[in-house]
């Protein structure tokens, strides 16, 4: 068996897990069953995919730091997958590798003094230098106080050095530490909720976590039935365009709802 | 060297709102029109359609459709003691680029600016007296009445298909619509949207409060609609991305929905995409316009001669292109002389929100403008004796399509990360909702734009530099507008609130609103304005600079009502007097 194989099946099971227990057990039309049936098969795959996607901008040692980090800004609980189980150390390396990571889109002209609060970004390095030289750095400062890198930390040492960075107490050489932490947690919240097609919000945990259907669908009756909430499965862009999820003829989807009586 | 092309009647320098109107209007009337775009064309189909446009980063963290700052930004400092620096990344503001401009990604809100607004001074100084006002405000009338502007408000919400209520029907006052609303000839042409939880609970303790709830007028439209060039705006069907994104179903008003499907089959107007205007060119004794300069995307540059040049780009770039053309006296703050960077505002936002353990409010439905507001504490809708501020701002509470990348609420001490935050982000998504505060803004002595001494855009031309802070009035209105908020808030009972008055400096960080105005200001007289009450330019009458640029400072609304007011406004003035005798019209 090669190897993808073999993580292929991993995966596959792991994630059988994660559906919800509501989608499997609801007794549906026929059609329906094999909706959904369509729908947890092709999650396995997209998911398996995503996760031997090979990283285009970071490097091992800066990977190993993001899924650390990332773990302890948006923990896996008990409510459900973290930011490192939603894929988002691969959300940010897209990210970075793309127009967002080498400001493709902004103004990169000096001189560069850096300014008031108020004035915002005046930093000379794009995001993708700021990950490069704040990962660099802090696990720097975790060999030199710990004598280990970040990643090979424990959890309550992870968690003193980012709570130094968030808080000042940790300075570092290259880049402002509180600036390097704002763009990290800012990057890990967008992974965490973006559409799955940008590589994080895996299964949808984001969207699932607070009640966020994702692509929409027509509410013109809903929007009217004040206090009932409304629970669906949630549906990516790629459901659409895979046709996994079905839609209307504007394009908007047709949900399927979760059987959940939870309330609110 | 620029290519010289051959002359046209009229060039409009942006189309957006104000540029397809003016285009539609003037190439009906036989002229050749020309319209200069610096962004791309666009559409519902194939650029806003679906599944595509559900895409939140996309949208509303990577500006898709905003502007690209790599070509053109502005330069920013609190205040002038400091080193204006460049704005690198989109933040407080989110200017459009391309067809359409920000009226593809506007959130639909079409107020009528109150009577009140457009003689601030005049009516402040009777009923307050000086003292109400700080030294360095340069409030001032706009040289236009509510009533001469009336007509012109009922043919932009017609031709856009405004949903919403009237108050005030000939003076008659109508239950269910605003009262504090001026005078209008006419009921809107869309009945209101669907309410939404929020807005149901917002109103039912307003009402108990003595206070007038009404429904928000927007360009989400109601119910499918065709204006008077044909054009079929669809409805809304409450999706909930709207503001920041393109509508996927044509149910939002907007240049494409409205006006673009009848202007590009007029033979008489030409549109010229990825055709940045970098200058107006003068005659020698600087009183007329004889053409623009353009880049096009090919890097060549042409030299289109016109008889009529219209400044149809946002406020910004309005007041930028008159400052690297020679149009009118710049703005000197030190010596308080010059008009063209005067009296640059903005907005003061505020918000309370509400959090609930019991209550579902599906927070990801709505359309732009969807809720019901309360106008009781907007303008001078109430007695500001004793209060140390004038302005105030209307107040609302509904469903425009909570999203979880940018929509989070969480109560107040939460931490910002870990298990407690993700406890709390999960809990409170659909259980929370906000009332919010169009709080207004005045002009000051020392907020204004001017050309910067050290930055350029990416033709190497000076980018603006914007100096702004909010003033104690504003901060003052703030607090006292939004613990108004606050007491509504209290009387529907949530388990907790964050109270989130506009306090400190001004910052150009966090999203805040894209309602800057002034810079180019109409009124009476051309020592304290730019343009006349038709837009006019005082100094080059073949000029027009049409936009929120001519607002002397900002009300308690959204601006877009009134900026298709005052384009109705310049367009009558053009149609009717100009074209006939080509001068200057005040």
């Amino acid at each position: 068996m090669s190897e993808s194989r073999r993580n292929f099946l991993k995966s596959a099971a792991a994630l059988g897990a994660a559906i919800p227990a509501g989608a499997a057990a609801q007794s549906k039309p026929a059609p329906q069953a094999d909706h959904e049936k369509q729908h947890a098969q092709h999650m396995r795959t997209a998911t398996a995919a995503a996760q031997q996607r090979p990283y285009m901008f970071l490097s091992q040692t800066e990977a190993a730091f993001l899924d650390a980090a990332v773990s302890h800004l948006i923990p896996k609980d008990e409510l459900g997958p973290g930011a490192k189980e939603a894929g988002v150390t691969s959300f940010i390396d897209q990210q970075l590798f793309g127009g967002y990571g080498t400001m493709a889109r902004k103004y990169t002209q000096g001189p560069w003094p850096e300014g008031t609060p108020q004035q915002g970004y005046q930093s000379p390095l794009t995001p993708a230098a700021v990950y490069r030289a704040g990962i660099r750095d802090a696990n720097n400062h975790c060999r030199k106080t710990y004598g280990k890198s970040f990643d090979a930390l424990s959890r309550a040492q992870q968690d003193e050095v980012l709570k130094g960075l968030d808080g000042g107490k940790i300075e570092l050489e290259q880049v402002r530490a509180q600036f390097f932490f704002n763009m990290l947690l800012a990057n890990t919240v967008e992974g965490f909720f973006a559409d799955p097609v940008y590589g994080g919000n895996r299964d949808k945990a984001g969207w699932k976590l607070v009640g966020f259907p994702g692509v929409a669908a027509v509410y013109t009756t809903f929007i009217e039935k004040h206090g009932v909430p409304y629970r669906a499965q949630p549906v990516s862009i790629s459901d659409i365009t895979q046709k996994i999820a079905q839609v209307d003829e504007h394009g908007h989807a047709i949900h399927v709802m979760l059987d959940d009586k939870a309330g609110v | 060297m620029a290519t010289k092309l051959k002359p046209v009647d009229v060039v409009t320098v942006g189309v957006g709102l104000t540029g397809t109107i003016l285009a539609k209007e003037l190439a009906d009337t036989g002229l050749k029109v020309v319209g200069l775009e610096r962004g791309r064309w666009r559409d519902t189909d194939p650029d806003f359609a679906m599944p595509g446009a559900h895409d939140e980063l996309k949208y509303v963290r990577r500006h898709e459709l905003m502007q690209d700052l790599s070509k053109e930004t502005l330069t920013f400092r609190n205040a002038m003691s400091e080193t204006a620096l460049p704005m690198r990344s989109l933040g407080s503001f989110l200017p459009g680029e391309g067809v359409g401009g920000a009226a593809v990604h506007w959130g639909g809100l079409t107020w009528r600016f109150l009577p009140w607004d457009f003689e601030t001074k005049s009516r402040t100084l009777a009923r307050y007296g000086k003292n109400q006002v700080a030294e360095d405000c340069t409030l001032q009338d706009w040289g236009v009445t509510y009533d001469e502007l009336e007509p012109h408000f009922d043919r932009f919400e017609y031709l856009y298909g405004i949903s919403g209520k009237a108050g005030n029907l000939q003076g008659k006052i109508i239950p269910g619509g605003n009262p504090f609303e001026g005078p209008r000839s006419r009921e809107y042409p869309n009945p209101p949207l669907k309410t939404a939880y929020s807005s149901a609970l917002f109103a039912k303790a307003a009402q108990a409060m003595g206070y007038k709830p009404f429904p928000v007028p927007t360009g989400a439209n109601s119910r499918p609609y065709k204006n008077e060039y044909g054009a079929t705006i669809a409805a809304c069907v409450y999706c909930g991305y709207c503001q920041f994104f393109g509508c996927e179903m044509g149910a939002k008003a907007s240049p494409q929905t409205a006006v673009l499907p009848a202007l590009m089959q007029n033979k008489n107007f030409e549109l010229r995409t990825l055709c940045n205007v970098v200058k107006v060119n003068l005659d020698s004794d600087k009183k007329r316009a004889v053409s623009v300069t353009y880049v096009d995307s090919r890097g060549r540059e042409f030299e289109q001669p016109a008889d009529l040049v219209l400044l149809t780009s946002y406020v910004l770039n309005n007041t930028r292109l008159m400052l690297l053309s020679g149009i009118g006296k710049p703005y000197d703050p030190v010596a308080n002389t010059g008009v063209v960077g005067r009296n640059y505002a903005y907005q003061t936002p505020s918000s309370v929100t509400l959090f609930f353990e019991d209550k579902n409010f599906n927070s990801f439905m709505g359309a732009g403008g969807l809720g019901l507001a309360i106008d009781e504490f907007n303008g001078d809708n109430f007695d500001h004796s004793g209060l140390g501020f004038i302005g105030g701002g209307f107040m609302q509470a509904g469903s425009n399509g909570a999203r979880p990348i940018e929509v989070r609420p969480v109560p107040a001490g939460t931490p910002r990360w870990g298990s407690e935050w993700k406890k709390a982000a999960a809990k409170y998504f659909n259980r929370s909702f906000s009332i919010t505060i169009q709080g207004a803004c005045q002009s000051y002595r020392t907020n204004y734009l001017d050309l910067d001494p050290t930055y350029r855009d990416a033709y190497g031309l000076p980018l603006l530099r914007m100096t702004f802070d909010r003033h104690e009035n504003e901060t003052k209105m703030s607090a006292w507008l939004t613990n108004k908020a606050a007491e509504i808030a209290k009387a529907v009972g949530p388990a907790k609130m964050n109270v989130s008055p506009r306090t400190g400096k001004y910052t150009i960080v966090p999203y805040q609103s894209t309602h800057n105005t002034g810079g180019a200001v109409m009124g009476a007289d051309p020592a304290t304005s730019a343009v006349n009450k038709y837009l006019q330019s005082w100094d080059v009458p073949n000029v027009f600079a049409v936009g929120a640029s001519a607002f002397p400072q900002n009300g308690g609304y959204n601006p877009t009502g009134t900026v298709g007011a005052l384009t109705f406004q310049a367009l009558e003035a053009i149609k009717t007097r100009y074209l006939k005798r080509p001068g200057a019209l005040a």
